[in-house]
């Protein structure tokens, strides 16, 4: 690959940048919505919270992002492609054969991606043993967040993770929830209760508000994990 | 005499304080005889309730961060309920973990089938790079299990039983050992199997070798201890037949027969004790006699 990736160049990526990076990748429109619910969340979390780059991908003090929910992947990877985890020429391989870039992300391929997922429901608890394993090490400082989506909170699995990690405090976790409406029974009374009661601190947030979505992810949440809810247009809204 | 579910809290506690990246994790079983460890090490050793999905997910978490985890619970939870997180919490992920077993046969015949996990090595034959050790006797637990905390990242099974043989056997892991020769065939006794083998096979011109690593497969071993008849019986104490594929892998060169002996594939709707258990399902020594002298006739 030839082409210059986004750190090469002198003026840094912007959020208007991410369009035409997703337009490159085709051949998983099934899951277009479930990638553009994602985009403007992920953007804030890379752009201005998580302590990596490309450089520090490998550090052991590195903040840490895992997306559980890895169908249409193609927001995160446009993300990762704008902030040089990965260089923009391999965006259009998305799907093929020899590409790193499947329609569910392989941590072995892609430098940056902190976990292989598409089963959904793995990357909670994948999270917590991954804070668990921080803290065991004396890390107390890296954030570990970990990216579900409202349908995916179905899972019986994520449950058995909010409450342990409630009961645990543990404070170095982070839940983001990308809340398109579209479990099939619903979450009555809203997601972040669930976490609530466990004894999570929680926001709940217009997922495309980039000041709103800061400002949750930035949140003092001391001794306790911390759950953000991004509420977005349902997924059989088509997106701008 | 301990049992090797003893031996593992002993081993385990121990290394806990010599070896920093281990780290424990429980779900609720056997938390209790670990509460001077996690006393010790609150943030290595991890009971997070009756939750076997985040068990596994946990020590696969773990295990990213570059801690060496130790998921414990009975067989039937440990591999059987998470299996999905066994294939993608770790091998998919590229990590490793060391899975320990307890009752996973027939330990507790009173619990009946919802405590037997006859097929948790045939599940983990589906995925790949899985190291199984199967000891016999506690002496043989420590010496695996230190091997298993010691080996790599790689993903080591190590199935402990409440059955076990009256003396250990020197065993060198990964390797099957020779505990008497004969040219009738070969008889493997795997584990807690060995002490109703011997008895069995007392008096036959036949050799005995001893698994207590069953994966990878000691197939330079099965062949080298084989003479001019390729006869070879499994017994296993996990679902018979378990490893005939093995066996047929490492004689695929030579006309062979293989019979495989261990627990069957149908429920036994019996309570009791483990030696009824074995009976029933023709693996106490007087059954092994009679089914292994027809085949090696």
């Amino acid at each position: 690959m030839t082409t210059k990736t986004s750190t090469d160049t002198a003026v840094p990526a912007r959020f208007e940048d991410l369009q035409p990076l997703m337009a490159l990748m085709t051949g998983d429109e099934k899951h277009g919505p479930a990638a553009t619910s994602t985009l403007d969340a992920l953007w804030v979390l890379y752009d201005r919270v998580l302590r990596v780059t490309p450089a520090t991908a490998e550090a052991q003090d590195r903040d840490r992002f895992l997306l559980s929910k890895g169908h249409g992947p193609m927001a995160y990877y446009a993300v990762l492609a704008a902030k040089g985890f990965i260089d923009p020429a391999v965006l259009p391989s998305f799907g093929g054969y020899d590409s790193p870039l499947g329609h569910h992300p392989d941590r072995t391929l892609l430098p940056g991606v902190e976990i292989a997922s598409g089963s959904l429901g793995h990357g909670l608890p994948l999270a917590v043993g991954t804070a668990l394993g921080l803290r065991a090490q004396g890390l107390t400082d890296p954030a570990v967040w970990v990216l579900v989506g409202d349908a995916e909170f179905d899972e019986g699995s994520n449950h058995e993770a909010v409450a342990f990690a409630g009961a645990g405090g543990l404070e170095r976790l982070h839940v983001l929830v990308i809340d398109n409406s579209s479990a099939t029974h619903g979450w009555q009374g809203g997601i972040a209760q669930r976490f609530a009661a466990e004894g999570w601190s929680t926001a709940t947030v217009d997922g495309r508000d980039h000041e709103a979505l800061y400002r949750a992810f930035t949140a003092e949440h001391p001794g306790r994990p911390h759950a953000v809810v991004a509420k977005v247009e349902p997924k059989d809204v088509v997106v701008g | 005499m301990d049992t090797m579910r003893d031996r593992f809290v002993d081993v385990t506690t121990r290394l806990l304080d010599e070896d920093p990246r281990l780290a424990v994790v429980l779900a609720d079983i056997t938390a209790a005889a670990f509460e001077p460890a996690a006393a010790r090490h609150p943030d290595r050793v991890v009971n997070v309730g009756i939750r076997e999905q985040l068990l596994i997910g946990a020590a696969g978490g773990l295990a990213l961060t570059g801690m060496r985890p130790i998921a414990h619970t009975f067989a039937s939870f440990l591999i059987e309920r998470p299996f999905e997180q066994v294939k993608l919490d770790l091998i998919h992920q590229g990590v490793g973990a060391v899975l320990v077993s307890a009752a996973g046969s027939y330990d507790w015949p009173a619990g009946g089938r919802t405590h037997m996990s006859p097929g948790d090595v045939a599940l983990l034959d589906t995925l790949p790079d899985w190291t199984v050790h199967v000891p016999g006797h506690p002496d043989e637990a420590e010496q695996l299990l230190r091997h298993a905390y010691a080996d790599g990242d790689r993903n080591v099974y190590v199935r402990l039983s409440a059955h076990q043989n009256a003396a250990p056997v020197a065993v060198e892991p990964g390797r099957f050992a020779t505990v008497r020769t004969g040219s009738r065939g070969v008889v493997l006794a795997v584990g807690p199997m060995l002490d109703a083998v011997l008895a069995a096979t007392g008096g036959l011109d036949t050799t005995v070798l001893y698994a207590s690593t069953v994966r990878p497969f000691d197939a330079a071993g099965l062949r080298s201890a084989l003479g001019e008849r390729a006869d070879v019986v499994l017994v296993e104490p996990y679902l018979a037949g378990t490893s005939a594929n093995e066996a047929h892998a490492a004689l695929a060169d030579r006309p062979h027969r293989v019979l495989g002996l261990g627990v069957p594939r149908e429920e036994h709707r019996h309570y009791g004790s483990i030696p009824e258990h074995l009976a029933a399902y023709g693996l106490d020594a007087a059954s092994l006699r009679e089914r292994s002298d027809t085949f090696l006739r």
